[in-house]
């Protein structure tokens, strides 16, 4: 593997498959898609377009959707995310594959195939990837597994290999529920250059290409600036990432022309390790990714390149998320300002925690003086001497597995109006359910991954 | 020899998985590597992370990117769906990280990142 630059000229020819980021989360922007699709088509040979929509807990607040109408379940932005750019990606062959299935991934196929009817074009050819929702597939033994709990979703992470083939079968949109991340960007590329599933360098070279774009503008220069010590021009108007994937496996990340952000080997390395533990083993279920040796080049402006990752043989159990329902969270905040602000806040604390003993632990934070960087358990909070702060919102916390034991603090910060220090204004107080998450593996074997076309 | 918070001399972002959080830490310049790598160690890491009270910090060098991984355990009571922070990701805490207080040799000053924070100095 090279280390050093290479010419432009090098690295643009040959067999690339272009993949654009246009969301990293449930909730990201929605308007950034319009860009990257531009630019896919812009650009020569085949293309393909990922969703990312789908946290660890974004699929059990998805299952407690469906639980509420059954035709619901899937990315609620879906018709936000897919419906501006869906005649222009089927008019120009930009293939899309995402994760927004969540807990429905044939209800989002069911949709777009609306979408497409509605906006008068062809229909699609929509798969759905399936197998990863075991309470549908194998509900009674998950659940004898968990008697205690109220079970609300058990997923296995799937790979990359049923969106390879239905991508090789002409799909045009492949909707998934729970699979790896970076599966979204390795399916295609296992498509396009058809490379052997234990071909492990390449493989993984494509995996942490979509370790880079599962994140959306987080490569982009999105969650980097830092004023005076990281400049990000235009972050209102971020570009969303495009890495061309080649056929070695390795990839150069840029973004669509004329966008916000910036694209420096700095900010490629911090996304390049983000949430990853043992830079040597990266699982996912289609590989090992090791990145031990590789390299990140910067080419030109917003034109990074990363080579050199290695692969190990993929792992043999694949990574199972069990949420259950977990009680309640309840918080609340009220504001203190001028003479003896902190004073006054630290009063409302000592009454709160005199009214609430007995409940667990209420935590407490002094927000303008102590509060993220503080453990629940209050040691960083004790070991902070009082001080004159003159702008401080109190806020309080505790969760209970009873509701009503919950809501006791709303109404203890509320009563703080008439009943607390002087002065506190602006209580605001929420109420909401809790969901709990244990991980576990379950044999390959065990998860009967498939996947289907959908028509109407 | 001067002192100045990590954050002249490094960046980095924390990521999280469950109740276990990953800091990176990265070089401003390649000249800082050796510096880093004898000054931000584990011991002092878990000692910056003390009232978070994590079982265990390990730490993996990546030295062509001139690039560290912290990995600390049990930091984030209980994770996300636990904690009862505001953070309950813990995405601030390497700027927690990145105020650990590193020495400096004169031939290295003029590479350092911004100045030093002044509410941090008058604190």
């Amino acid at each position: 593997m090279e280390t050093g630059p290479l010419p432009q000229s090098t690295v643009v020819s040959g067999d690339v498959l272009h993949v654009g980021g246009a969301a990293g989360f449930s909730g990201d922007r929605t308007d950034a898609t319009g860009p990257v699709v531009d630019a896919l088509i812009n650009s020569p040979g085949p293309s393909v377009l990922i969703f990312e929509t789908l946290a660890e807990r974004t699929l059990a607040l998805a299952q407690l959707a469906r639980r509420q109408d059954p035709s619901a379940g899937y990315e609620p932005l879906l018709d936000d995310l897919v419906g501006p750019v869906l005649a222009r990606c089927l008019a120009h062959g930009v293939r899309i594959v995402s994760n927004f299935g969540a807990a429905n991934p044939v209800g989002a196929a069911r949709r777009i195939l609306a979408m497409a009817a509605e906006q008068g074009l062809r229909q699609p050819k929509v798969a759905v990837v399936l197998g990863d929702d075991l309470l549908a597939d194998h509900g009674p033994q998950w659940r004898a597994l968990l008697p205690d709990r109220h079970v609300v979703s058990a997923n296995a992470y799937l790979g990359a290999e049923s969106i390879a083939d239905a991508l090789r079968e002409g799909a045009d949109i492949v909707v998934c529920g729970r699979v790896a991340d970076p599966s979204l960007v390795l399916g295609p590329a296992l498509a396009h250059f058809g490379w052997s599933m234990s071909d492990w360098d390449r493989l993984a070279g494509a995996t942490m290409a979509g370790h880079l774009l599962e994140c959306g503008a987080q490569v982009c220069g999105g969650y980097y600036a830092d004023p005076g010590f990281k400049d990000v021009p235009n972050l209102a108007n971020i570009g969303f990432p495009i890495a061309e994937i080649h056929a070695d496996g390795s990839c150069i990340v840029g973004k669509p022309p004329g966008t916000g952000g910036i694209i420096n080997a700095h900010c490629v390395k911090e996304q390049l390790l983000y949430e990853i533990h043992d830079p040597q083993a990266y699982l996912t279920p289609d590989v090992v990714a090791d990145i031990g040796a590789a390299t990140v080049t910067e080419l030109g402006p917003d034109r990074v390149r990363l080579a050199g990752v290695r692969g190990h043989a993929r792992p043999d159990e694949l990574k199972v998320n069990i949420c259950y329902e977990n009680g309640w969270l309840a918080e609340g905040e009220i504001s203190y300002a001028g003479a003896r602000a902190e004073a006054r806040a630290r009063l409302a604390a000592d009454i709160l925690r005199e009214r609430l003993a007995g409940l667990g632990t209420l935590r407490v934070d002094l927000i303008g003086v102590i509060s993220v960087f503080a453990d629940d358990g209050g040691s960083a909070f004790g070991q902070m001497a009082s001080g004159h702060a003159r702008d401080v919102r109190l806020r309080v916390a505790l969760s209970h597995q009873d509701r009503a034991s919950a809501e006791r603090l709303t109404r203890e910060v509320t009563a703080l109006y008439t009943c607390g220090p002087a002065g506190g204004g602006g209580v605001r107080v929420s109420l909401r359910p809790r969901l709990g998450l244990d991980s576990s593996t379950v044999p390959r074997d065990r998860v009967s991954m498939r996947h289907v076309f959908i028509e109407k | 020899m001067i002192t100045v918070p990590l954050y002249r001399a490094a960046h980095g972002r924390t990521g999280d998985k469950g109740d276990l959080s990953n800091i990176s830490v990265i070089a401003w310049s390649p000249e800082f590597w050796d510096l880093l790598v004898e000054q931000v160690t584990e011991a002092a890491v878990a000692a910056l992370f003390a009232s978070r009270h994590p079982s265990s910090v390990r730490r993996y060098l990546l030295p062509q990117l001139q690039a560290m991984n912290f990995v600390l355990d049990s930091v984030l009571d209980g994770g996300v769906n636990s904690s009862l922070n505001l953070d309950t990701h813990g995405k601030n805490l390497s700027y927690l990280l990145l105020e650990l207080p590193i020495r400096v040799p004169p031939n290295l000053e003029a590479l350092l990142v911004g100045t030093n924070d002044e509410a941090l100095d008058s604190r």
